[in-house]
């Protein structure tokens, strides 16, 4: 049992190897829920962790109203964001803890299977996990089946309704969804798909009820989160805090720069965020008003001697690349981002045309794929305008900035396999 | 549209993963859809009031002139 206030709560007992199903019994032995699960979730106030924040009860209750016999759980633990950790962190602390969610809210939806993403490039959360669903398997063949699922490893395949068309269609692409709130389906089951920490979340509930969750964090957001700080810190760490605790002391923790130029909050199709306000408390409720939300549960920290319109250069160059090139407006239209955020750095005599262009482009862009892959990258770069109006205007006097004598990076962008592959035709 | 309805309004709504850039919705309905500069349309997201008998005709012709079949006409209850 873990007394209602203290703070590891998903890595509870985080050690270097995951626990295995005896010690992870014994670590959350007692039960204390009174109510039915349905109705604890929805007292807990759990939102989702994968960066939506929509309330998980809601959507469990979208499919336990679906008639059907074949419904699926899908637990993704994808992690699609180059500088998210959470989820391979959860894995190999406490991997029984998400299958015990999944088999909650399977119960709750009436799922038969389990089916559990991780990509097929993380191979240490695709052993924590196979041991852990073969550990499950020789206990006992009863409750719903698990079955682990590794497909490739690509920005938006980590997007539910790709991972869904994966599981259906051997095909990671994000589908069209018209209307929301849209029903994916496997066949003709439909699916439930939660975020490996959600489950872990919907693990803990379901052990100690709604009143123990909401004893940390806010009112407007109740329980706790896992922050994956990277950047201008020591190393990249993944901590464990209280929705509401002010920004700057979970940099403290992580052992970041307290005082960094900017924060990038929620991942690479978030928001920069002023590190003049960085003494804001890290909960949805409290970032909206400033334009901000918290996303994925990551912060990449920009130092002052760093600049940002490099740094989102080269995100919005990787993004463009990992764009589906599905939808016509994302496969031209990021990649010209990319380029105009490229003339901006480089001090041509054109850069002024290229910022108006950029502006302009960003206008056109929006809201105009399947998914929501070319509207964060939109929304990225309108913040970097925003935060790094400075830098920007070195850049246009054609003045060095900050950064332009330390070629150091601090946003971990994985490299492009070939530098061609953003012209598609 | 069998009866036709002088009530509520349209969108022109389109499945960009369908879509190719062929163009021509905007040549069909030019007071409905605008190209971007990779020949993508843009569709303006106002419900047009179907009185405009005019506009809802275009609409029609863009639909069924898309060669990928990736524009649909969606009833709007409330004009705005």
């Amino acid at each position: 049992m873990i007394a209602p206030n203290t703070l590891p709560r998903v890595l509870h007992e985080a050690s270097g190897r995951p626990l295995t199903l005896a010690q992870h019994e014994e670590a959350f032995a007692t039960s204390t829920r009174s109510g039915s699960l349905l109705d604890e979730l929805e007292a807990s106030g759990l939102t989702g962790r994968g960066g939506a924040a929509f309330p998980t009860a809601r959507k469990a209750k979208l499919i336990r109203d679906q008639r059907s016999h074949n419904k699926f759980m899908v637990v993704n633990a994808m992690e699609g964001e180059p500088s998210s950790h959470k989820d391979r962190t959860l894995l190999g602390a406490n991997p029984h803890l998400v299958l015990d969610g999944a088999e909650y809210l399977a119960s709750v939806i009436g799922a038969k299977n389990i089916a559990v993403c991780v990509s097929r490039d993380n191979p240490a959360a695709v052993n924590h996990l196979k041991r852990a669903i073969h550990e499950r398997e020789r206990r006992s063949l009863r409750g719903p089946k698990f079955e682990l699922h590794t497909p490739p490893w690509r920005y938006v395949a980590g997007e539910e309704s790709a991972l869904v068309h994966w599981l259906d269609d051997n095909e990671s692409l994000p589908q069209y969804r018209p209307l929301r709130p849209h029903i994916l389906r496997i066949g003709h089951g439909p699916v439930l798909v939660d975020n490996a920490e959600t489950c872990a979340h919907v693990g803990l509930i379901g052990r100690y009820g709604a009143e123990w969750f909401r004893s940390v964090g806010t009112d407007a957001n109740p329980g706790s989160t896992l922050v994956s700080v990277s950047g201008a810190v020591e190393r990249p760490t993944v901590v464990e805090v209280a929705l509401g605790t002010p920004l700057r002391s979970i940099l403290e923790a992580a052992g970041a720069d307290a005082n960094p130029q900017a924060v990038l909050l929620g991942g690479y199709g978030g928001t920069w965020f002023d590190g003049a306000r960085v003494d804001a408390p890290y909960a949805n409720a409290t970032l909206q008003p400033l334009g901000a939300t918290i996303g994925a549960g990551i912060i990449v920290v920009l130092p002052q001697n760093a600049c940002g319109v490099v740094e989102t250069q080269r995100i919005a160059k990787w993004m463009a690349n990992e764009s589906a090139r599905q939808c016509g407006p994302c496969a031209f239209g990021l990649p010209a981002i990319a380029e105009d955020l490229w003339h901006l750095t480089q001090n041509a005599r054109d850069n002024q045309a290229a910022c108006q262009r950029l502006i302009e482009r960003c206008g056109v862009i929006e809201g105009r794929g399947a998914c929501r892959h070319p509207d964060g990258v939109v929304r990225l770069v309108r913040t970097a305008l925003e935060v790094f109006a400075s830098d920007i205007e070195n850049h246009l006097r054609g003045a060095h900035c900050a950064a332009s004598r330390s070629a150091q990076h601090y946003a971990a962008v994985p490299s492009l396999e070939r530098e061609e592959e953003l012209v598609w035709e | 549209m069998g009866i036709r309805r002088r009530s509520g309004g349209f969108v022109l709504s389109i499945n960009p993963i369908l879509c190719d850039g062929f163009g021509h919705c905007g040549e069909l309905a030019p007071d409905l859809v605008h190209m971007d500069e990779w020949g993508y349309p843009i569709i303006t997201t106002v419900p047009v009031p179907l009185s405009n008998l005019a506009a809802l005709e275009s609409a029609r012709y863009a639909v069924r002139g898309c060669p990928r079949q990736a524009l649909r006409i969606d009833r709007v209850a409330d004009p705005s």
